[in-house]
């Protein structure tokens, strides 16, 4: 199979569907038109220097380079989990609980299976280390927004029935256990839905450009289950850090519920 | 014996006063003066500077948990966080017929409760872990006459076993019919009444 290369025409005739969507979106009084255009044409300008970018990446093997591009990517997911807060944990705790938990479970599991799994040599080669840590990013970053949103929130809204287990004699973690246990599922159910459906309601993303981009279904398949995988691991993982780590800091040393710590809007 | 020293918040200001076992202290002042305040700062909910002492033991020599379970704040507002009454309970011997409830209260859902319900069961489940102090928020403001005396005949009974109890009553009536001490806080500090 040949690589079938896409025009600035044909790619334009996809943009005119967002155009189509933000059109509706005005004329159904939704607000989201200006939100809509300015993720498109986002998506527009970072993939666009992405591509640039990796051609110039993939040529060269520094180190420090990627180091450093990782670091960039860790950063922008670790604020736009930030940004996707109704209710942020002020100072530094606002993008630090996002960014360090993506960074244990991302960064990590990206590792493990560079050495371990896909073994290339060196194994920081961009050509794989980058797509897989992005990959990872994006996934991980969904499941935490998503979980350290719904702790939040549902924290704030349940402020009674947790000071009602604190003035029982209960300690914070009991007091928090089902907030915990729920907002934990509401991060983790996004990937496992996906899993479900793989390859059945919808074929994934990361599978489709391989194929259209030539490569064979079975190979394009096995990538796609190593990606499911990691990016299960990485959500759960990182879920799992950023609920700890919030909720830990939704409490004081006295074990009062300190929602002081949050900020709105 | 709870010993309050120079109790304040960046919310109300210095308070100070004693209790001894079986005591019961009235507090009373204008909406907004920090009674709701006062009562959550003694059980440590809410950021507060000074000294709490029980039985001469400092309150930051104990876990913050058990000193909610010996010094138990008892809001105007009751919440609960399982869908069953007896859920709520750790003791299996509450005398729910004390209060005028159902006995058979305990299976039932709390949603089907009615306000004044939930109220005598929050004071029931306050006890159930038979506290030291009692810090009570306007409990009886959601409850008919006969109800109130209900529950002030427990406390009264609570009292006698030692309990102590402060209480936060707007009913003039009711002070004079508990109160071994009143005090008023209002925006000149905390005081005994004149």
């Amino acid at each position: 199979m040949e690589l079938i290369s896409l025009s600035v025409l044909d790619l334009s005739l996809a943009a005119c569907l967002v155009v189509l969507l933000a059109i509706l979106s005005w004329h159904l009084q939704l607000g989201l038109e200006k939100t809509l255009i300015i993720a498109a044409s986002r998506s527009v300008i970072q993939l666009t220097l992405l591509g640039l970018v990796l051609k110039q990446l993939f040529q060269q093997s520094s180190l420090p380079l990627i180091g450093l591009i990782s670091l960039i990517m860790l950063t922008v997911a670790g604020y736009e989990v930030m940004a996707r807060q109704g209710k942020k944990f002020s100072g530094w705790w606002g993008m630090g609980i996002g960014t360090s938990s993506m960074f244990l479970s991302s960064f990590s599991i990206t590792l493990l299976a560079l050495f371990t799994i896909i073994n290339v040599d060196p194994w920081y080669t961009p050509q794989y280390l980058i797509p897989l840590l992005g990959m990872l990013l994006g996934n991980t970053m969904n499941g935490i927004a998503v979980a350290l949103n719904n702790l939040t929130s549902t924290a704030h809204a349940q402020k009674g029935q947790i000071e009602a287990r604190l003035i029982q004699g209960h300690t914070w973690q009991e007091a928090i256990t089902h907030i915990r246990r729920e907002a934990l599922k509401s991060g983790l159910i996004p990937i496992i839905n996906s899993m479900t459906t793989a390859g059945i309601v919808s074929l994934p993303g990361m599978m489709t450009g391989q194929i259209l981009a030539g490569s064979p279904p079975m190979e394009a398949a096995k990538y796609q289950l190593l990606i499911l995988f990691m990016i299960a691991a990485g959500t759960g993982l990182g879920s799992l850090a950023a609920v700890w780590i919030g909720s830990a800091r939704l409490f004081d040393e006295r074990q009062r519920l300190r929602l002081d710590r949050l900020k709105t809007g | 014996m709870i010993s309050v020293k120079n109790l304040h918040s960046a919310l109300f200001n210095s308070v100070n006063f004693e209790a001894e076992q079986g005591q019961c202290i009235c507090i009373y002042g204008e909406s907004g003066s920090g009674k709701t305040l006062l009562l959550r700062a003694i059980a440590d909910l809410d950021p507060n500077d000074g000294s709490v002492e029980l039985d001469n033991q400092p309150r930051d020599s104990i876990g913050a948990n058990q000193w909610r379970r010996q010094v138990t704040y008892l809001p105007a507002e009751s919440f609960w966080w399982h869908n069953s009454v007896g859920e709520h309970f750790e003791s299996n011997d509450t005398d729910w017929s004390i209060l005028g409830l159902s006995k058979q209260i305990a299976e039932w859902q709390v949603s089907r409760l009615s306000s004044g319900e939930r109220q005598r069961l929050a004071l029931l489940r306050a006890l159930d872990h038979k506290p030291k102090v009692l810090l009570l928020d306007e409990v009886t403001a959601n409850l008919d006459e006969d109800n109130t005396m209900k529950v002030e005949a427990l406390i009264k009974s609570c009292l006698q076993q030692g309990l102590i109890v402060i209480w936060v009553s707007h009913d003039k009536a009711q002070r004079k019919r508990i109160a071994d001490l009143t005090y008023v806080i209002d925006k000149s500090g905390f005081h005994r009444e004149a």
